[in-house]
């Protein structure tokens, strides 16, 4: 048992109101900048819809993640031999098309231009070439669209629907849209590290965020073709690869990200994973159907004392022991089993978890009749807006009963609060729901109280690398004893 | 006076500026080395320039520098006049390709507005260098055939004699060809300009990616091992994964 520390996240969809402050956060403070500007590592997508890049889910077009070799898994789109072969020329590079070309607008000619009939225009101007443009596309172009015949009945996962059940998706009655605000996942199996030529990408060790070393990029283009979620960008302009860093600046710091922190609707948590990193290959090659339930058991207790003492051997600290046991993500994936991840089969075992929208139903429309008499206030989840199905493409690579098992609880708590706050609910019906979904009382209640009413300090658990400690992650003070000591840089040794 | 700077000062300038410049760029402006590709701006028509004009001149890069070392093994192959043939066709081949390449890559910055944005006074350079290189090749490929033999003679005992610091430009000054002392003296300045243009990008081709695990894990300070006080150096780097 190899333990680490992962600094994970959860998304609580049911909370999201698709504002995309998240969005801007993360804008002002990193992708500000010439040739970033096209960049959105924090981004948020309407689903049903197509996304950011269009349809980057499409795996076929992109070639992203890793797909089952035997007993082990291989990149799909990069990797040694295909990486060095087509290092002239990606083939599978998304362009600036595929995303959107970015652009201004001409603020200036509404004060300079001249007296005339008709009001003066601010035109819009690429901020590429510095022409004038047309818009075509934008980074949440699909957004509100849910019921689109260009954007949301493009969207990849209705592959995984007949025709029938995409029509009855598409009815008035059922027609519905949900946010998937998306950041970099920090993969435990990153195929972004696996495809860099250049070894510039890694994982850190202390909390497992990923990072592009700037230095050391030089253009091959790997990680953008081989990151299935499309979160590695090329910096056109620099001619270096970007992604996001998880505020890790305001991390050490003892801060929430800015995404984070800024969340209106308060969706996000954040917390310490701890996982058993020997079990990383073994886990990546599993059959699709067992992604999910596999990469849990990746996930290990904090509070078993074995997995604390093997802990304590690799160099975690007490604090961030304390800080996985204290983690709401633990919670939401491990405790409550509620938040699963994206897209598993691309086999990178994504840390952003994902507690999927309800969206139930109070009504239905049979033989065109709007028939109201649901038997009891909500539908049973089968008949959810969004079919099982598509949840399942999304979240769980196919496994519908998976997502049912979450549905079922998500209710339960639902059901459970309404019976203690409004109290109109057959109680039987209230027990039943709650037993087959295993879901007691208690749990419930602590269900509720960490969606809804939790404070910033119990959403964000961030793990103690504080600013007080964070000269330990670059130098010990024992190495530096009866050496350089403080304020030296190199060994003051005796000149020649 | 002339023959004793290109073939002499130049080269050893050259070299000089090349080393440290090129260390020098790479050890203190890693940031600045990189391809700067301009696929993500416009990716159809640089592959039909890229590929033909990298591969191209892969192989003539390999194939000058074989020539170099095992002059030996290159006329004993030459024995026979039809593998004497099948090797510069080969190679005139491949120069053609990078030719073609090269042209198709010009064209491109000329007419993609995207990619003529991104492109520096040093890209310039390098295209008129590349061209001037790759055109006198082939030219001597032309005019002065079986040069896959007649290297061994005049080319090979010149690059000997400047590397090994004892330089002797007889046989160079002595060949005739225009085309060929302009090959020679502009593959110079092209190893001469390599610190300051994007040439820097085939000194850092990832040949390690080929060795290396494919996940990297790297620890700021990796508790699991206790370092002496007197070993200042970084210390154990975490080898798992």
């Amino acid at each position: 048992m190899d333990v680490r520390s992962q600094v994970s996240m959860v998304f609580h969809l049911d909370k999201c109101i698709g504002c995309h402050t998240c969005s801007i956060a993360c804008k002002n403070i990193w992708t500000d900048r010439k040739g970033a500007e096209y960049m959105w590592w924090n981004n948020v997508e309407t689903k049903p819809g197509t996304g950011y890049p269009t349809k980057w889910e499409d795996q076929e077009i992109y070639k992203g993640g890793w797909e089952k070799n035997g007993d082990s898994v291989s990149l799909k789109g990069a990797g040694k031999f295909k990486g060095l072969k087509n290092i002239f020329h990606n083939p599978h590079l998304p362009v600036l098309d595929d995303y959107y070309e970015p652009w201004t607008y001409k603020y200036q000619d509404l004060f300079t231009a001249p007296e005339g009939d008709d009001q003066p225009t601010a035109r819009p101007v690429s901020l590429v070439t510095g022409e004038h443009m047309d818009v075509q596309a934008g980074p949440n172009w699909d957004d509100d669209l849910g019921g689109s015949p260009d954007y949301a009945r493009q969207d990849y996962n209705l592959n995984q629907l007949s025709q029938a059940e995409q029509e009855a998706m598409f009815q008035l009655e059922r027609m519905t849209f949900f946010y998937l605000p998306r950041i970099c996942n920090h993969c435990l199996n990153p195929a972004c590290v696996a495809s860099c030529p250049s070894g510039a990408i890694y994982k850190r060790g202390e909390d497992g965020v990923v990072l592009i070393n700037q230095e050391r990029c030089r253009a091959w283009r790997m990680c953008v073709t081989a990151c299935p979620y499309k979160k590695s960008y090329y910096n056109w302009h620099t001619g270096k690869s970007e992604k996001c860093v998880l505020c890790y600046p305001r991390l050490e710091s003892g801060q929430a990200p800015a995404c984070f922190h800024s969340c209106v609707g308060r969706i996000r948590y954040l917390g310490v994973l701890l996982y058993d990193a020997d079990k990383i290959q073994k886990i990546a090659s599993v059959p699709e159907d067992q992604l999910v339930d596999a990469q849990m058991d990746i996930y290990l207790d904090p509070f078993d004392p074995e997995v604390i003492r093997k802990a304590q051997l690799n160099g975690i600290a007490d604090s961030t022991i304390e800080a996985a046991q204290k983690s709401p993500v633990y919670k939401f994936v491990k405790v409550w089993k509620l938040a699963l991840p994206l897209h598993p089969e691309f086999r990178t075992l994504p840390n952003l978890f994902y507690v999927p929208a309800l969206l139930p139903t109070m009504a239905t429309v049979s033989n065109g009749i709007y028939d109201s008499t649901s038997k009891s206030l909500w539908n049973d989840v089968s008949q959810n807006r969004l079919p099982m199905k598509y949840l399942a493409s999304l979240f769980t690579a196919g496994n519908t009963s998976k997502i049912v098992e979450v549905m079922k609880r998500l209710m339960a708590v639902r059901l459970h609060r309404r019976g203690v706050t409004v109290g109109d609910l057959n109680r039987n019906e209230i027990s039943s729901a709650m037993s087959e979904a295993q879901v007691d009382a208690e749990t419930a209640d602590a269900i509720f109280r960490l969606t809804s009413l939790a404070t910033f300090d119990e959403r964000f658990v961030i793990p103690p690398a504080h600013r007080e400690e964070s000269i330990e992650m670059l130098e010990n003070t024992g190495d530096v004893k009866g050496n350089t000591g403080f304020g030296f840089k190199e060994r003051p040794a005796r000149g020649l | 006076m002339i023959n004793y700077l290109l073939f002499i000062v130049l080269p050893y300038a050259a070299l000089t500026i090349f080393l440290i410049g090129s260390i020098y760029r790479y050890r203190s402006r890693g940031f600045s080395v990189s391809s700067i590709s301009s696929q993500f701006l416009e990716g159809r028509r640089l592959f039909w320039g890229s590929q033909p004009f990298h591969w191209g001149l892969f192989f003539l890069f390999f194939g000058h520098l074989i020539a170099f070392l095992f002059p030996r093994a290159v006329l004993a192959w030459n024995g026979q006049p039809v593998r004497l043939l099948i090797l510069e066709i080969t190679a005139f081949v491949f120069g053609l390709s990078a030719l073609l390449g090269l042209l198709l890559l010009v064209r491109r910055r000329l007419i993609t507005k995207r990619v003529k944005i991104v492109t520096s006074k040093m890209d310039i350079v390098v295209f008129v260098i590349l061209l001037v290189q790759i055109i006198s090749g082939l030219m001597v490929a032309y005019y002065s055939r079986w040069g896959s033999s007649w290297f061994a003679s005049f080319i090979t005992p010149y690059l000997r004699s400047i590397f090994v610091f004892d330089p002797q430009m007889d046989a160079i000054a002595s060949v005739t060809s225009v085309w060929l002392k302009v090959h020679v003296v502009s593959a110079f300045t092209l190893i001469g300009i390599i610190p300051f243009t994007r040439f820097m990008h085939f000194l850092v081709y990832p040949l390690d990616y080929t060795w290396r695990s494919y996940q990297q894990v790297i620890w700021n300070w990796n508790r699991r091992y206790i370092r002496t006080s007197r070993a200042h150096s970084e210390g154990h780097k975490s080898q798992n994964n």
